[in-house]
């Protein structure tokens, strides 16, 4: 000890015990910090994480970039969320099938196990929205009337009073909701896809949503009750005028030139 | 007469039941007079001819289904909170008129197929007029002295429009609350009294508590009013003009040809009003129209896509949705041309059509009283107009739903928009140009007919090898139908010069008629028809032609 004793005054003592310290605290760290961080490459998180990865250079890097740090050709997705690309990818809307005005709903052809991969890999790349859980979206404890009424203030000015879509500028729309996963309704309130702008929890609470949904699958969805006969796709006057023309008035012509063919030949007394 | 049937009455005995009911009236009313003079009035025979019946028909079902709706509807904006049968409605707030419509469509017996049949009449209504109105214009029915019942058809189809519109404004829905407003923009647009204006209407400020209410009187009593007197003013003069007819063999301008109002025409008349009532119900019954329910009730703050009147409606929609925005300031106070310029093209393209007759006669100078119907071919300038005044309405009825075009077509918004734009002002000329074409080529055929008959489809092989198609000559009654038509000279102004040499003064509007009258008649808009010369000439000797 007294060897250590006499060099405590030396020049280069502070920085050994400083290296010293460091390397007790770092070795301490190591031996009692969770021990998961070392198996990490084995959970199904990660797993989930590394095949979406494949799946994402194989359908989106081409315009998200490898990394989906985005390129001119496609948005970063950093911070979107897996809301986001269950949403896109969900819906068909993604991978893209050509550049246009807007990217339309079409086939999906991913499985849910593959979107929920590349979900899980464009989650990790930085935090977003996570999918809703089936009770967020499910009818129990939802007020329809108070949806309908939430919708027409927020939504029916695209999307049409019961959600039949319109049109925007320059050839984009809103799409329909007729037959739109639930789920993906809330997505898109939660993530705001291509020209709609997102809801998110500080403008329509997670029970606003639900209420939404709910009016919606109420409303506008296999199972609505259209007490008045044929909906006419629920376009309103244009559809009707459309349908009084044809049906109608063409009906009417038709009986017209029919009575008029049914003459009577005056009888000679 | 009654002294005759007395005497009847004696020699044998009491007369029938029905006699003895008829005589007492024609003693106090004057029936049999009445009877006599009308009752084998005559008829003619036409499909086009039952349009304006499909009209009238329409309209008392209008009246019939507008009543029993009124018994439940309440015209009132006192703001209630809904507690009926239609469950995603429940605890909304809406207005007493909303509550009871979906009372009417829910909780009412037969309320909703009595809506749908009311609002389906309507719009077949309106379309029937519409039609109508074109049968009478392609025809030149609207001629003398019929130019008056034109005024009074025409009238009605504005009314009718009106009354539809404060009709579809009564459920007071998301749909028609919209509808309400942009009327309040339009009012407003108006400079100067504009603010006063809508102030007075709405009593306040948008929306208030008083329009419905009032669109309520002005819909069920003030037009319907108005339009049931200029209805049976419009039958009276049909009654006291006679019919029309096309031409044909045996029609003149001074007979009508075909059958007596009793009974034929009656029972005719009668089974049709049953089949236009049994048309329109199927559809009532088979299609949703409206469905307010699935609208909502109609909040300010609240608005939809797609928010459009009904059809009739659609082309002042679409002049309001194609005009640019613009706006002057001018001392603090905004002049809006964006909705100012299309409510002043909108009467104007309704007056358009609607003085056609004047126009029309002012340029030919045809003062004659006619009864035969042109056909339209033998009008191409007439005929033009009518296809280009179509042509700008059905663009503007394009504009009016542009949106729906857009997504249905998968389209731009705005290219659609440029399209109607441009097709406004030029759609109309080109329509015209190539009607009046169609219809020289159709007097180039008739002539051709005329004079060398109908194509039989037999082909003959002359003896050094030639191969013509025989053709078959038409018969007396065809060779009038196609030649029985007019063919005046234009107008012209005369000499320059007066007698002493001294240049005569001529208004400019003479001017302008001796111009128009040449696009009517003059060489070539007319195709001759063929002279009985020329058509002796042809048809002597070579049978083959």
């Amino acid at each position: 000890m007294k060897k250590l004793s006499a060099r405590r005054r030396h020049p280069l003592a502070a920085l050994v015990v400083l290296l010293f310290a460091l390397a007790v605290t770092g070795g301490l760290y190591a031996a009692f910090a969770p021990a998961d961080k070392a198996q990490a490459d084995d959970t199904a998180q990660s797993l989930a994480i590394k095949e979406g990865k494949k799946l994402f250079a194989v359908g989106c890097a081409s315009c998200h970039g490898t990394g989906g740090q985005g390129t001119s050709d496609g948005p970063s997705l950093v911070g979107v969320g897996a809301a986001a690309v269950d949403f896109q990818v969900g819906t068909g809307r993604m991978p893209a099938q050509q550049p246009g005005a807007q990217v339309p709903r079409k086939k999906n052809i991913y499985s849910q196990a593959e979107i929920d991969q590349l979900a899980a890999y464009v989650a990790s790349l930085g935090a977003g929205p996570s999918v809703p859980g089936k009770e967020q979206y499910s009818k129990d404890g939802a007020d329809i009337a108070k949806g309908g009424e939430l919708f027409r203030t927020n939504c029916a000015q695209c999307h049409n009073f019961t959600g039949k879509g319109g049109a925007l500028t320059n050839g984009k729309f809103a799409p329909t909701l007729e037959g739109v996963d639930p789920k993906h309704i809330y997505e898109a309130m939660e993530t705001g896809p291509q020209n709609m702008p997102s809801f998110g929890d500080g403008s329509l609470s997670p029970q606003n949503k639900k209420d939404i949904v709910s009016y919606l699958g109420a409303v506008n969805s296999d199972d609505t009750p259209s007490p008045g006969g044929l909906g006419l796709g629920g376009l309103g006057p244009v559809s009707e005028g459309l349908f009084g023309w044809i049906a109608g008035l063409g009906a009417l012509i038709a009986v017209a030139i029919w009575v008029a063919a049914r003459t009577t030949k005056a009888k000679k007394s | 007469m009654s002294n005759e049937t007395s005497a009847t009455t004696t020699r044998r005995g009491q007369a029938p039941r029905g006699e003895r009911i008829a005589d007492w009236a024609d003693g106090r009313l004057g029936i049999y007079s009445l009877a006599k003079s009308n009752m084998r009035k005559i008829f003619p025979d036409h499909w086009s001819f039952m349009l304006g019946e499909i009209c009238l028909y329409s309209f008392i079902i209008i009246i019939l289904t507008g009543v029993y709706l009124t018994l439940f509807f309440h015209p009132s904006m006192a703001e209630v909170t809904y507690h009926g049968s239609y469950v995603p409605m429940h605890g909304i707030r809406m207005t007493q008129a909303f509550e009871s419509t979906l009372d009417i469509s829910f909780d009412v017996r037969g309320g909703l197929l009595i809506r749908q049949i009311h609002h389906w009449a309507a719009l077949v209504f309106l379309g029937a007029m519409m039609v109508h109105m074109m049968r009478v214009f392609f025809t030149g029915a609207f001629r003398k002295p019929r130019e008056v019942n034109w005024l009074f058809g025409f009238l009605l189809l504005v009314l009718g429009m009106f009354t539809g519109f404060t009709g579809y404004s009564l459920p007071d829905d998301l749909l028609s609350g919209t509808g309400v407003r942009f009327i309040e923009g339009v009012i407003l647009a108006m400079p100067l009294v504009g603010s006063y204006l809508q102030m007075f209407i709405f009593g306040g400020e948008f929306p208030g508590h008083d329009i419905i209410p009032r669109f309520f009187t002005v819909h069920v009593l003030l037009l319907p009013g108005i339009m049931l007197g200029l209805l049976v003013a419009h039958l009276i003069l049909v009654f006291y003009h006679k019919h029309t007819q096309f031409p044909g063999a045996g029609k003149t301008n001074k007979n009508v040809v075909g059958m007596p109002l009793l009974p034929v025409y009656m029972a005719k008349a009668g089974g049709f009003f049953f089949l236009v009532f049994g048309v329109i119900s199927v559809i009532a019954a088979v299609a949703s129209i409206n469905p307010v329910w699935a609208i909502g009730p109609y909040r300010p703050d609240q608005v939809s896509t797609g928010a459009q009147p009904d059809w009739y409606m659609g082309f002042a929609e679409g002049l309001v949705r194609v005009m640019p925005g613009w706006e002057w300031d001018i001392w603090g106070h905004t002049i809006n041309f964006g909705v100012l310029i299309p409510i002043l093209i909108f009467p104007l393209v309704l007056v358009a059509i609607a003085v056609y007759p004047f126009v029309e006669s002012w340029v030919t100078g045809d003062k004659r009283e006619h009864h035969i119907l042109d056909r339209p071919r033998n009008a191409p300038t007439r005929t033009g107009f009518g296809v280009a005044w179509l042509t700008a309405y059905l663009i503007m009825l394009i504009g009016g739903g542009n949106d729906l075009w857009a997504t249905h077509f998968h389209l731009s918004l705005n290219a659609l928009t440029w399209f109607v734009r441009i097709g406004f002002f030029v759609g109309p000329v080109v329509a015209f140009i190539v009607t009046k074409r169609i219809c020289l080529g159709l007097q180039r055929r008739d002539r051709d007919k005329v004079l060398h008959g109908r194509e039989s489809g037999i082909i003959k092989r002359l003896p050094h090898g030639e191969f013509i198609e025989v053709h078959e000559p038409l018969n007396q009654e065809q060779l009038h139908t196609l030649t029985q038509h007019d063919q005046p000279k234009p107008f012209e102004i005369g000499p320059e010069v007066d007698e002493n040499g001294v240049e005569r003064k001529v208004k400019r509007t003479t001017k302008l008629r001796a111009k128009l009258s040449k696009g009517y008649y003059g060489e070539d808009n007319v195709i001759p028809k063929p002279t009985p010369e020329e058509y002796k000439e042809i048809t002597s000797g070579h049978g083959h032609h």
